[in-house]
């Protein structure tokens, strides 16, 4: 039974009302162990998954319409169908979260490690491929800690490895880990960082992961959720799966909200069918805005998404919606800014990220995101110049050029303009730091015209400028 | 200052078995290495090309990329502050303010008697316990300037959490038995698995055009 309250011994998780599919072993204070695995259905996929022809597997999985839940929301099925006949082959898995605001990855590594390796050799298994990689952040030591166990334990149990479940199936899935670079992240920088080399992105073409990935074979990269869903899928079957969420949009997906609300937290709420309202001022969700102040502005899908506002609360959870309202739902990272945020300093906060995480390949975004954080620096510090605005814009426009996606706003009468960015880039770092910026201004201008008219002040910062711009 | 000892070199082969190019084992080694001397030293990284089969300067080009990897001495705990979006909002960086003052140091800096090294640090994902920060990359969630001076005096003497000193991660490394390794093959081995092909779907056959 759900207890719709924190759940103790996973902070920030909420057991609330709803389907659990990835989350349904979060209540045990013990589930990241074999024991209780087994004890509660786990690897009963992978029994099912094993009796099937792996070319039913993949048939099963691209039924259930799993969309990729690492931000592009791609569906899985379709994507392991790109990968030519052509072995050897491997699968990564993509446990580099680093988006700010998202952490249902590490909760997932770390509260129910089997059922990602589980969904590991399921994968593989319908892939017909003998190497997983299992490529977890270098910050999160508890996570490492915790698969590396389970790993440990589930070769011993004969459940990976070695004629798996005793049948001539044989994979192998090696935890990998990293070492501190957001851009990891994207999968083609993963897999050059999996080889030993610099996380810096690869050409897209040639370098399509499915075609031409680790050592230029073909490789998948899906995210730990994406593959956390599948012991379940093949558990229960597409057609069960399919009666979650919505039609275009199938299943769950895991949300951290965090910011300024009641209850902040990681949530598993059915897809497509849950407004942003219902998030931050249901009963079952957020409870309201902290304070009871008024909501100001949120981002629906991590640092890259660009912001709404209170013209988009009723917006779904649905991957089309959001991106026709000038957004995206990426990582599933929500966090929400009332009124008494200073729009100027959390747009410098988003953009100084993608400034420190530039790889430096390519020059717009080496060049232009650090040139965005200097000027928006000194706006915030009373030293901004008139012209600072339209620089900002345009510095954007050579990242990102044309129109960049922001959502609508009613009372000025101006309308969404539909994501995604282009770019200039190989890799979209560079253009996600224009979004808090085309946001910020087209909806706060006047906060940062008041900063530029002001001149210096002496309690522009609730703390010396110098102090956190080391 | 060193290099790998001898138990190190064993542990350093065994992650090695595990990539089909030894270079893929390069960040795992190099965490190994800030494990043992608490941060990565000029000669471990010479002695890494030696068991890589790669040049030092390729080492150190891997090295130099990752924020995690450090390459002088450093506190024997780190401190990493958020001061990202979502702690922002809820204080990460009055907290960071506050680490500076009680430290008496910068982010980036170490204290006098070599114990801390501040950091301020992006999202570390905790992003509903903020504001929150990693000692050794362990987490400590909503923390005001009590929590943090409690924390800071703790570590100072009893250590209760038993927090590792930098550079160790995960204590439970993998370890797969040689007898249940299903075999890494290399790169050129274009073989596909006997089981997948024993389950590909039969291909009925065609009827030929009359």
């Amino acid at each position: 039974m759900p207890t719709n309250t924190y759940v103790d011994h996973a902070p920030g998780y909420v057991d609330n009302e709803g389907p659990k599919i990835v989350t349904s072993r979060f209540g045990y204070e013990d589930s990241y162990t074999l024991e209780r695995s087994l004890a509660t259905g786990g690897y009963e996929g992978l029994r099912t998954a094993l009796t099937k022809a792996p070319a039913d597997v993949a048939a099963e999985v691209k039924d259930a319409v799993l969309l990729g839940r690492g931000g592009a929301g791609f569906p899985a099925g379709i994507k392991w169908g790109f990968m030519p006949p052509v072995w050897p082959r491997y699968l990564v898995v993509n446990g580099d979260e680093s988006e700010p605001g998202t952490y249902k990855d590490r909760l997932l590594m770390e509260r129910d490690p089997h059922q990602l390796i589980e969904g590991c050799i399921i994968a593989c298994y319908a892939l017909g491929l003998n190497t997983c990689f299992l490529y977890v952040r270098g910050e999160m030591a508890d996570a490492q800690e915790r698969i590396g166990t389970a790993l440990n334990e589930a070769y011993e149990a004969g459940l990976v490895g070695k004629n798996i479940m005793g049948t001539d199936v044989s994979i192998d899935v090696v935890l990998h880990w990293g070492a501190g670079a957001y851009i990891v992240g994207e999968e083609t920088a993963l897999i050059e960082s999996l080889e030993g080399n610099r996380g810096m992105p690869r050409l897209k073409p040639p370098f399509f992961p499915a075609a031409k990935g680790l050592y230029h074979k073909p490789t998948i990269v899906n995210n730990v959720e994406t593959l956390a869903n599948l012991p379940w899928i093949l558990s229960n079957g597409a057609q069960a799966y399919k009666e979650h969420g919505s039609e275009a949009s199938p299943g769950t997906r895991m949300l951290a909200i965090s910011g300024h609300v009641n209850r902040p937290g990681v949530y598993e709420v059915p897809q497509g069918v849950v407004s942003f309202r219902e998030l931050f001022y249901g009963d079952n969700y957020c409870q309201g805005i902290k304070d009871g102040n008024e909501l100001k502005a949120f981002i629906p899908g991590g640092a890259s998404a660009p912001w709404f506002f209170d013209d988009q609360l009723d917006v779904l959870l649905e991957a089309k919606d959001a991106g026709a309202a000038g957004s995206m739902l990426g990582s599933g990272a929500v966090v929400v800014m009332d009124e008494t945020t200073d729009a100027v300093k959390a747009c410098l906060r988003v953009v100084r990220f993608f400034a420190r995480e530039s790889c430096g390949k390519c020059t717009p975004c080496r060049e232009g995101t650090s040139w965005e954080e200097k000027v928006l620096q000194r706006i915030l510090d009373g030293y901004g110049r008139e012209e600072d605005i339209d620089l900002l814009l345009d510095i954007g426009k050579n990242i990102s050029p044309g129109e960049y996606p922001v959502a609508a706003f009613g009372k000025a009468n101006l309308e969404a303009v539909p994501f995604p960015p282009k770019q200039t880039t190989i890799c979209p770092l560079g253009p996600s730091s224009v979004a808090p910026i085309t946001s910020a201004i087209r909806r706060f201008r006047h906060e940062f015209e008041a900063k530029i008219a002001a001149g210096p002040q002496n309690d522009g910062h609730s703390q010396a400028p110098e102090a956190s711009t080391v | 200052m060193s290099r790998l000892t001898p138990e190190n070199v064993e542990v350093a082969k065994e992650i090695i078995a595990r990539y089909p190019r030894p270079k893929s084992a390069l960040i795992p080694l190099l965490h190994l290495a800030q494990e043992q001397d608490g941060y990565v030293a000029d000669d471990a990284m010479e002695h890494l090309a030696e068991l890589v089969g790669i040049t030092p300067a390729e080492v150190l080009g891997t090295c130099s990329f990752y924020e995690m990897f450090k390459r002088e001495p450093v506190g024997k705990y780190m401190i990493n502050v958020c001061t990202n979006i979502s702690c922002q909002l809820l204080g990460g960086e009055e907290l960071l303010h506050h680490a500076e003052k009680t430290l008496g140091i910068r982010p980036g800096g170490t204290t006098d008697d070599g114990l801390f090294t501040l950091e301020d640090v992006e999202c570390i994902a905790a992003c509903t316990e903020a504001p929150c920060l990693q000692v050794n990359y362990r987490y400590k969630y909503k923390l005001d300037n009590a929590d943090f001076d409690a924390m800071i005096e703790d570590l100072r003497t009893t250590n209760k959490d038993n927090i590792p000193p930098h550079g160790t991660l995960a204590e439970q490394r993998q370890h797969i038995p040689a007898d249940k390794l299903a075999g890494i093959g290399s790169p050129e081995d274009t073989t596909t698995p006997e089981w997948f092909s024993k389950r590909l779907p039969v291909e009925e056959p065609k009827e030929e055009n009359a």
